[in-house]
């Protein structure tokens, strides 16, 4: 049996890991406290940009300190209302059909993201998938510390996890597919035999062109 | 006396043009060789939508299209797509004529529930430019895209299993044709391959379906698929599609029309080049000329954008086999030429165009499925070239696919034929894994590709021409990779390639040449009558 590894961000919904961070940050006890975490955010907006360009391990690590001091139950709580608010409308409308395709063929399908784990099941439950490998936050004493749990979710260790992933299902990799929208993610879709580029960026669109990938919108 | 049409090449004969895709390429045969040229343009009907009405009230072995109908039923309008006619017809196209008619008299009788299908198979969707192209402005606007789409073979949903013929083969069609009261299909007959039961049973199954023909064992069978009494892939189709129309209330419009694929300024192309007046003479040379100087797309763009002038020939409704009958007689009347003697060399340039890169480049698995299948298969009765014979194309078999249509076609010829070409082999073992590949369904169903499973059916198409063939010389090459997979080999001059295909054939080879297009197809007499002999005088006693 083969699997199909999907990147989320960009491929089958249009929000970015800011949008659900946004979310929560403005969705705090009190509207003090979101002020506070939004002027947090605010301080740390040039460092985002730049780790955008540079790293999207630091990136990620950079955004989620937004989640410090949360608690586990918030966090939890207003999970189902950020994936009906924020992600549910932006699914791409190819996606559902894009994801049941797989399915149809007998593929687990695994959603492959830098998001928070608890929204990914959500997410996952929805289309249908049958996995998630996303990000995890470190929760102590019942509250977020703000740090993610290694391995973070993002560019060359999504690759890593992939493998780690087919080889405890038993996939051979060489039948396995994986989709992505973004140039950050060739690692990932190197190391399948079926790698497809969705609604991808101009770099990667170059890049799907001159290795004869399968380009899919589902936009 | 050969036919006009076959002409024998003598020391003062012109050059002959071939293409070499969509290029004109010049070549000097030996002495002695013959070439075939398709026959003049049938005259077409003189009013055409007075011969449609005429058609569907006289229907072949049915009752009259309005007799059929009653307020409220559903019908469903099924029509050919984009792979015929080669290149598009002018507008009006005979599509639009013929629906324009047939939802008029379906309005005219309270019928309102009306979608019209587009009966692609396995094909790529067509575009809605395309489709606008094909049914007009007005048939367009009304319908598309909610009553006027795509056949989705691969919307397992919208497709109903009919039942499994006493061979086995899997009858699966369209859900919303097959409940339909009425299935009404508007053909356009291009070749004697289209039409008949392949209008329904393929052009609206799906992969299931079209597993039971369209693989190796049943495409060695036909020789040729051009004439269906001689070819196994008909035989199943019209199986499935008997099937089909004892359950389904069929009524069938075809449409014949004739070879003339191009328009006043280039129709010096389908003319012996010995007959060109010297005006003629001067435009292929300017053509020529400017077509060597112009950078592909360019080329392409003239031949694949203008339009063809075709005129329609008949038009004949009714019952679906008694009407292919009809259609045809017609077709044959055209296309066929007389030809005495099979070749040991058979010549032929490979065209710009094929029935699947309309507006898209002919890559080079379509450059196979030319000349292996359509172009070797351009006959009746028997092979062009004698078995074991060696065939000569002219085509650059350039590495170049166009991403969008032809994505599944690309992995096909760079990860797998390098693996296999035997046809068995890549049946068995690469198209089940194709035929479930997620990411070209999503294409096929969702953008403008062909389906995953169609650049295997290319292969077969071509297996019974790989299977006859000798040897495969390909003229003009711009690389040496493409045609080696392919199981060819190349030449840089029609002179080398000659020479070549001489050394595996008989002393004094039978060379024989094609110019196609526009389409002809060969009606093939084995043996070469020879000369009478003069009777002598009677002796004086």
């Amino acid at each position: 049996m083969a699997a199909s590894y999907f990147d989320v961000d960009g491929t089958l919904i249009r929000t970015n890991l800011v949008h659900p961070t946004l979310y929560y940050v403005l969705n705090q006890n009190t509207p003090l406290h979101s002020l506070a975490k939004l002027g947090g955010a605010l301080v740390k907006a040039p460092w985002l940009v730049w780790a955008e360009t540079r790293d999207r391990r630091i990136f990620n690590e950079l955004l989620f300190t937004s989640y410090g001091g949360m608690s586990e139950d918030r966090l939890v709580g207003l999970a189902a209302e950020t994936f009906e608010r924020v992600i549910k409308p932006n699914i791409y409308p190819g996606a559902r059909d894009l994801v049941q395709t797989s399915l149809d063929k007998g593929h687990d399908v695994v959603l492959v993201s830098g998001a928070l784990d608890f929204l990914m099941r959500l997410l996952a439950e929805h289309l249908g998938a049958t996995d998630v490998i996303a990000n995890r936050l470190e929760i102590k004493d019942r509250f977020a510390t703000g740090k993610l749990l290694r391995p973070v979710v993002a560019g060359p260790e999504k690759s890593r996890l992939i493998r780690d992933h087919a080889k405890g299902r038993g996939h051979d990799l060489d039948e396995c597919f994986a989709y992505s929208d973004s140039y950050s993610d060739v690692p990932m879709l190197s190391i399948v035999g079926h790698p497809a580029a969705v609604n991808p960026d101009r770099k990667l669109s170059l890049l799907a062109n001159a290795y004869h990938w399968p380009i899919i919108h589902v936009d | 006396m050969s036919h006009p049409c076959v002409v024998t090449i003598d020391s003062r004969s012109a050059p002959r043009v071939l293409f070499s895709g969509d290029r004109l390429v010049e070549v000097d045969l030996p002495t002695g060789s013959r070439v075939v040229y398709p026959k003049p343009p049938l005259k077409p009907l003189k009013d055409v939508d007075a011969a449609i009405r005429y058609a569907i009230n006289h229907p072949y072995n049915s009752e009259p299209l309005y007799a059929k109908l009653r307020p409220g039923m559903k019908v469903t309008i099924a029509m050919d797509d984009i792979s015929l006619p080669l290149p598009p017809m002018k507008r009006p196209d005979i599509r639009e004529r013929v629906l324009t008619i047939v939802l008029d008299l379906l309005a005219d009788y309270g019928v309102d529930d009306v979608e019209i299908i587009v009966a692609t198979s396995v094909h790529r969707r067509m575009k809605d430019w395309e489709l606008r192209h094909v049914v007009g402005d007005k048939i367009f606007n009304a319908f598309w895209p909610k009553r006027l789409y795509n056949h989705d073979a691969e919307n397992l949903a919208n497709m109903k299993y009919l039942g499994t013929t006493e061979e086995g083969e899997e009858v699966e069609l369209n859900r919303r044709a097959v409940e339909s009261d009425l299935i009404i299909y508007v053909n356009l007959n291009l070749v004697p391959m289209d039409g008949g039961h392949k209008s329904v049973a393929v052009g609206l199954c799906g992969y299931r379906s079209l597993r039971a023909h369209h693989n190796p064992r049943v495409m060695r069978q036909c020789h040729s698929y051009m004439d269906p009494k001689s070819s196994a892939l008909n035989t199943s189709v019209v199986r499935m599609g008997r099937l089909a129309n004892k359950k389904l209330n069929v009524f069938t419009i075809e449409t014949t029309i004739n070879n003339r694929m191009f328009d006043t300024p280039l129709e010096f192309l389908a003319k012996n080049e010995d007959d060109l007046s010297r005006t003629e003479r001067n435009a292929l040379q300017a053509l020529r000329f400017t077509l060597d100087k112009m950078p592909q797309p360019a080329r392409q763009a003239i031949f694949q954008r203008v339009p063809s002038p075709f005129g329609v020939t008949g038009v004949f409704a009714g019952e679906t086999e008694a009407v292919h009958e009809h259609t045809l007689r017609k077709s044959f009347e055209q296309y066929c030429v007389p030809v005495v003697g099979q070749s040991d060399i058979l010549i032929t340039g490979i065209p710009f165009i094929s029935p699947y890169n309309v507006n898209s480049f002919l890559n080079p698995l379509l450059v196979q499925v030319m000349a292996n299948g359509y172009l070797f298969n351009l006959y009746r009765n028997a092979p062009m070239v004698k078995k074991g014979g060696t065939m000569i194309i002219m085509h650059p078999c350039t590495d170049l696919f166009d991403n969008e249509h032809h994505s599944p076609y690309i992995e096909f010829v760079h990860r797998v034929l390098p693996e296999t070409r035997d046809a068995m082999e890549l049946h068995k073992v690469w198209e089940p894994k194709f035929a479930k590949n997620p990411a070209y369904i999503e294409m096929y169903r969702y953008g403008h590709a062909y389906h995953p499973t169609h650049p295997f059916f290319m292969w077969y198409w071509g297996e019974a021409g790989r299977q006859h063939l000798g040897r495969v010389i390909v003229v003009g090459a711009d690389n040496e990779y493409i045609p080696q997979l392919l199981g060819w080999e190349t030449a840089r001059t029609m002179d080398e390639a000659l020479r070549m295909a001489k050394q595996t054939a008989p002393p004094n080879p039978d060379i024989l040449a094609l110019h196609c297009p526009p389409i002809f197809m060969a009606d093939m007499s084995v043996e070469k009558q020879r000369a009478p002999i003069a009777a002598l005088p009677e002796s004086q006693g």
